[in-house]
């Protein structure tokens, strides 16, 4: 069993249960298949992020475990508890926060989280303190007494993930958090909710088509046309893609090649170059030069990322616009291994 | 894996649900008189209409509104002015919820684990509560055009202002529960708020009109609104009887007057109903 950083304030809370359980999930509107039966687990204290680009169903995925869509095929759970048989149980323990901003701007920040923990039912005793708490962890407790309307719309989005764990929910749930601030703001606001994990113990579930932000979660699934097509952590996607590549451009290549593979290293022979296929390319890149015995015009390390994992899953970049003609080499050499 | 759940009485859990909508009501409630205080200009433009028309009518056509048995026909006005801007600030209070939509924060009010008719109910008595005061203002000017109040009047007043602003504003949040874009709240302005204020009788008597109208204004719901506002208003003045016979109060239908009793229960009856209609409306999920 996983040690369970849960809300000890939680209701009935279902011990043991998973903090989301889903078992082949599936939304269909009509002739279209948005969600195609998905499954997976999330532990208590995890932060699991979906990773897709638009239209690949994340937010229909997100809408069903938040109870605002109905699912059209199988189940999931929130913390034990199923969002078709038990929406207002699941929504008590759940905090939400949606793409679009969901703030009254004509009330002040206070007066949004008052709002929000009568209709989440936080005892009176415990308000005041929640608010106070609240408004700390997004470091907004100064802004506390001013319109929401005169916030920008990196302190908006703050005060909205401070308002969804004003509840203590057992999962946070942020779709495409970061949609829209700039870049400053979007590492702020990372820090809070990294701070949220670290502090509150709480679950994340998330969405973003950012795969740079992706590497906050511990766990990642990539999302693309309604299916899981890879769900591990970070490190461990980006190994299933392959090793880091050490591409050299020598006076000589076949020397070169001929000497690395008598030195023992994976190799495959480009037009213009060689390349290494090392555990760890940076700590190697020097034995892998001392072996290739003639002189060397240009070294290139790389080490897959998420874009790259991906790219192999899929067949194609995650962001649109940025297709095959800008691919460097190295993406050329995953797409083609597919 | 067990799954263990804490025994809870249904007593006990009904118990909890209510007071979670009572705490749920109020706070629906407050936002909405929160919002009232803030917005200063949305105050005083509401009361520029009404206004408008007292003067326009009372004394813009008083000269042509021929015999009144010696009772200003502006005094006959005030109490359907009076109706008119608790009507226009009820709707206008309900159809807010469009602008939520818009703005999103009715997301954040429908996503809580909270019953749809705590939130109905409470943007229904928000609404109601704005409106019933700046009803009360308009009455607090009926001094200027010479209509006597009586403490026992403006009690009756504001109980009739209250019924007819709970109606009314549960009737706009049912329609705001099928709007979903702010243009079709300018056609609900047009097609429906404009026509029940002109045909309930608040600006012309409602006897000596021709047959098709005396018909549209007996459909309309708002007519047994205004009627009784207008009885308690009379009641308290001093009035010829010359001026009692030609704007006499009570709705006729088929030569039978109805009691005031019976007009406040239709009223009554028309916010049960549309109560339920909005608390269903806002009850769909997709």
């Amino acid at each position: 069993m996983i040690e369970q950083a849960r809300n000890p304030l939680a209701p009935y809370a279902h011990e043991g249960a998973h903090a989301i359980e889903v078992e082949n999930l599936a939304k269909r509107y009509g002739e279209v298949e948005a969600v195609k039966g998905v499954s997976f687990t999330v532990e208590h204290g995890e932060v699991f992020a979906f990773v897709g680009p638009n239209g690949a169903g994340k937010t229909t995925t997100i809408r069903m475990l938040c109870t605002l869509t109905e699912p059209t095929g199988g189940r999931a759970l929130i913390d034990g508890y199923d969002v078709s048989k038990h929406p207002r149980d699941v929504r008590q323990r759940i905090g939400l926060v949606f793409q679009e901003q969901t703030l009254d701007q004509q009330l002040t920040a206070e007066e949004n989280l008052r709002f929000h923990a009568v209709l989440y039912g936080v005892p009176k005793a415990e308000v005041e303190a929640r608010i106070d708490r609240a408004l700390r962890m997004v470091q907004l407790s100064e802004r506390r007494s001013d319109l929401v309307s005169t916030f920008s719309g990196g302190m908006a989005r703050r005060l909205e993930i401070a308002r969804g764990m004003l509840h203590t929910p057992a999962v946070l749930f942020l779709d495409e958090p970061t949609i829209g601030l700039d870049p400053q703001t979007r590492a702020l606001m990372w820090e809070d909710v990294m701070r949220l994990r670290k502090e509150e113990g709480v679950t994340i579930f998330l969405t973003t088509h950012y795969m740079e932000e992706a590497e906050y979660a511990d766990r990642i699934a990539i999302i693309d046309q309604g299916r899981i097509v890879a769900a591990d952590t970070s490190e461990a996607l980006k190994r299933t893609i392959g090793a880091d590549t050490v591409e050299l451009s020598t006076g000589d290549d076949d020397l070169a090649a001929k000497n690395l593979e008598a030195a023992g290293f994976t190799i495959k022979r480009g037009e213009d170059e060689v390349v290494a296929f090392v555990e760890n390319g940076e700590a190697q890149v020097a034995s892998i030069i001392a072996a290739t015995g003639t002189p060397i015009r240009t070294v290139k390390v790389h080490r897959p990322t998420l874009e790259d994992v991906f790219l192999h899953y899929t067949g194609r970049q995650i962001r649109e616009g940025q297709g095959g003609a800008s691919m460097p080499p190295h993406f050329m050499h995953f797409a083609r291994r597919r | 894996m067990s799954v263990t759940q804490a025994p809870v009485t249904s007593a006990h859990h009904h118990h909890l649900a209510a007071t979670s909508d009572l705490r749920t009501i109020r706070m629906v409630w407050r936002r909405e008189l929160i919002r009232f205080v803030r917005t200063r200009t949305r105050i005083l433009t509401s009361f520029v209409q009404p206004i408008l028309f007292l003067f326009v009518l009372g004394y813009g056509m008083t000269t042509l509104v021929g015999t009144t048995g010696g009772f200003d026909f502006k005094k006959f006005v005030f109490p359907g002015i009076v109706a008119m801007t608790v009507v226009s600030t009820a709707i206008f209070s309900a159809i807010s919820i469009v602008w939520d939509r818009e703005f999103g924060f009715l997301r954040e009010m429908l996503v809580a684990p909270v019953s749809r008719g705590a939130l109905v109910i409470g943007k229904t008595l928000g609404g109601a509560s704005v409106a019933t005061v700046q009803g009360t203002i308009m009455l607090a000017l009926a001094p200027l055009i010479g209509v006597h109040l009586t403490p026992l009047l403006v009690i009756e007043v504001i109980g009739l202002e209250m019924l007819m602003s709970s109606a009314l504003t549960a009737f706009g949040v049912f329609v705001a529960s099928r709007i979903q874009r702010m243009e079709g709240f300018q056609v609900v302005m047009q097609l429906v708020l404009f026509p029940m204020i002109f045909l309930s009788g608040a600006l012309f008597p409602l006897n000596g009109i021709p047959g098709w109208l005396a018909v549209i204004t007996r459909i309309n719901p708002l007519t047994y609104a205004v009627d009784p506002l207008r009885h308690v208003v009379f009641a308290a003045q001093d009035m010829p009887a010359a001026a009692a016979a030609r704007f006499a109060t009570g709705v006729t239908i088929f030569n039978y007057t109805m009691p005031i009793s019976l007009e406040i229960l239709i009223v009554l009856a028309f916010l049960v109903v549309f109560l339920t209609l909005a608390i269903a409306g806002f009850s769909k999920t997709d």
